[in-house]
């Protein structure tokens, strides 16, 4: 019966996907009823001593849908996890003289620090790249927004590659394809990652909801990435008292240095 | 095993950190040098952000140098008021040094500077010394001494004015070349993250005509007090020394030194010049290779936050 079931639905999806995607999105657009709700166990990640990355589940639930739609897979969802915003700087090197030294040099206004996607399936088949260009979800369709003069533009497209580019390749940015899962008719979860060099701050959890190629709902938590115990105590007092801190790593250079020197004494 | 560096808010692994320390502890224990010119590349290299790998480096060279300075003042090898008036000139040195290196981290040439800095500098010192030590193992070989100060023999630095007596190292010398030397210095300091002590040391023997004697212990007393400075400077205005890094790397560089005295003590003297002529030789060449060949990528991104 169950295999039936899978065959059936495989047909389906074949019968409908090329011929009647174009005509089914025109059909009843903007009357949504369906809402997305999502959760997260913690609202709080603690960086301890031997952070190295955490694995976050998001769990979610859309309600009010289209049984015959969900039926056929056309509902989509997209969970992303956004680290903090920050200018960032690409520097390209050229040969002058024999030697690379950086030459050029672009920087995008307030880019996330990190950036992990997940989705039902690869986003650029979720929906059209201008829909998804509008809403800023992916890597590729990230906002770059060059900070300053930047002559006449010629060269944004090989900068905006080379960002992103780099900062997939580093791991702060990644996607998973296979990442959101339906665990029942309703019900999802979504994995993301944070690595471990990951930025503090403000985090922001992100979940799309799409219906045959069209955004219905969005839903946003925020995830508090902080530094726990020692590291927090570190950090803040590095900021805050930074001429005692200074003092004590001297200090503490000091000891270390002084005991070292009685400690292996030989006379 | 992994531990978290808080400053430079990245996971590590430890047993790298402590075997880099050990590593450069061993080398600056055999050769009595701080170490700084190793451990900062090496940091850098491991993606320490630069920003902190200069700053926690200065932090390092204290607690490395501190033990030596102790065993020079014990044996009363430092001559306090030399050290004080190249340390006048460390300390300018390294105000000004700190504040060049955020205005090559603005416009992005801090790497550039500090690759070429180091090219220049290793380069020259490590084929310096090494011609000076095979000469020396010539002359050894041929039963001859070799006098590393020639008294009575004066150049153009005993000529300038401002004068000054200094007792223990029973020279007279203008306050001027000093204090100029520990300027150079305060700024490679703040820039690069080193003692300065290859570039001191002989510079105080061949260019000042300074007793050897004295020069070690108080090239010490001025990096420990330079280097300290800088580390308060760096935390006070950039919040990059990681004091996390800083202890591991510590507590591995003054065992590892232990080791490095003992196996440096069965060495002749000629043969530990060549050794370090040929160890920062190899660091130099390594930096001018990565200049000259086509970069892995010729794009790098940096966040406004760290790095340069």
């Amino acid at each position: 019966m169950r295999r039936l079931a899978h065959m059936a639905l495989a047909a389906l999806t074949l019968a409908f996907a090329a011929p009647a995607f174009a005509q089914l999105q025109d059909e009843n657009a903007n009357d949504f009823t369906e809402k997305l709700e999502i959760g997260i166990s913690t609202d709080e990640i603690a960086i301890t001593s031997d952070f190295r990355g955490a694995d976050l589940t998001i769990f979610g639930a859309v309600d009010g849908f289209d049984p015959n739609l969900l039926a056929q897979g056309k509902y989509n969802i997209i969970v992303s996890l956004e680290g903090p915003k920050d200018n960032a700087t690409v520097r390209k090197k050229e040969r002058v003289f024999g030697i690379w030294v950086n030459t050029s040099s672009m920087t995008f206004e307030l880019v996330p620090e990190s950036y992990s996607l997940s989705s039902t399936r690869d986003i650029e088949t979720i929906a059209p790249p201008g829909e998804m260009g509008n809403m800023g979800i992916g890597v590729d369709h990230m906002r770059l927004v060059p900070l300053g003069f930047v002559g006449d533009g010629s060269n944004l497209g090989e900068f905006r590659n080379a960002f992103r580019r780099i900062r997939e390749t580093s791991g702060v940015y990644e996607r998973d394809p296979g990442g959101v899962q339906f665990i029942s008719s309703s019900l999802f979860k979504a994995s993301v990652r944070l690595p471990a060099n990951v930025p503090n701050g403000v985090h922001v959890v992100r979940a799309y909801l799409f219906r045959d190629g069209t955004f219905v709902a969005a839903k946003a938590l925020p995830l508090r990435v902080v530094k726990t115990g020692v590291e927090q105590v570190i950090t803040q007092t590095a900021h805050e008292q930074p001429f005692l801190y200074g003092l004590f790593a001297v200090l503490l250079a000091v000891i270390t240095g002084w005991g070292a020197s009685l400690l292996f004494r030989k006379d | 095993m992994s531990i978290y560096l808080p400053i430079a808010e990245l996971s590590v692994n430890i047993l790298i950190i402590l075997g880099m320390g050990a590593a450069v502890g061993f080398l600056s224990g055999m050769f009595g040098v701080g170490g700084g010119f190793l451990i900062t590349p090496l940091l850098i290299f491991y993606n320490i952000p630069p920003v902190v790998a200069v700053a926690t480096g200065a932090n390092q060279v204290v607690a490395s140098s501190i033990s030596g300075a102790i065993t020079h003042f014990r044996r009363g090898t430092i001559d306090i008021k030399l050290g004080t008036v190249l340390l006048c000139g460390g300390l300018a040195g390294a105000t000004v040094g700190v504040w060049l290196f955020s205005l090559l981290r603005r416009v992005g040439q801090l790497d550039l500077v500090i690759s070429l800095l180091y090219v220049v500098l290793l380069g020259s010192v490590g084929s310096l010394m090494l011609w000076e030590s095979v000469r020396a193992m010539r002359k050894a070989a041929n039963n001859q001494a070799t006098p590393l100060r020639r008294p009575g023999q004066h150049n153009w630095v005993h000529r300038l004015p401002l004068k000054m007596r200094f007792k223990k190292s029973k020279i007279y010398l203008s306050v001027i070349p000093v204090a100029t030397l520990g300027f150079c210095i305060g700024i490679l300091t703040s820039v690069m993250g080193v003692g300065g002590g290859f570039i001191m040391v002989p510079a105080m023997i061949y260019l000042l005509r300074i007793p050897t004697n004295v020069v070690v212990g108080t090239s010490l007393f001025q990096i420990i007090f330079v280097s300290a400075y800088t580390v308060i400077v760096q935390a006070s205005t950039n919040y990059t020394v990681d004091i996390v890094l800083a202890f591991v790397l510590m507590i591995a560089g003054v065992i590892g030194a232990q080791y490095g005295v003992r196996v440096g003590q069965k060495l002749r003297g000629e043969q530990l010049r060549a050794l370090l002529a040929l160890l920062v030789l190899a660091v130099g060449i390594r930096l001018a290779i990565e200049l000259v060949i086509p970069p892995k990528d010729i794009y790098s991104v940096v966040s406004a936050g760290f790095g340069f």
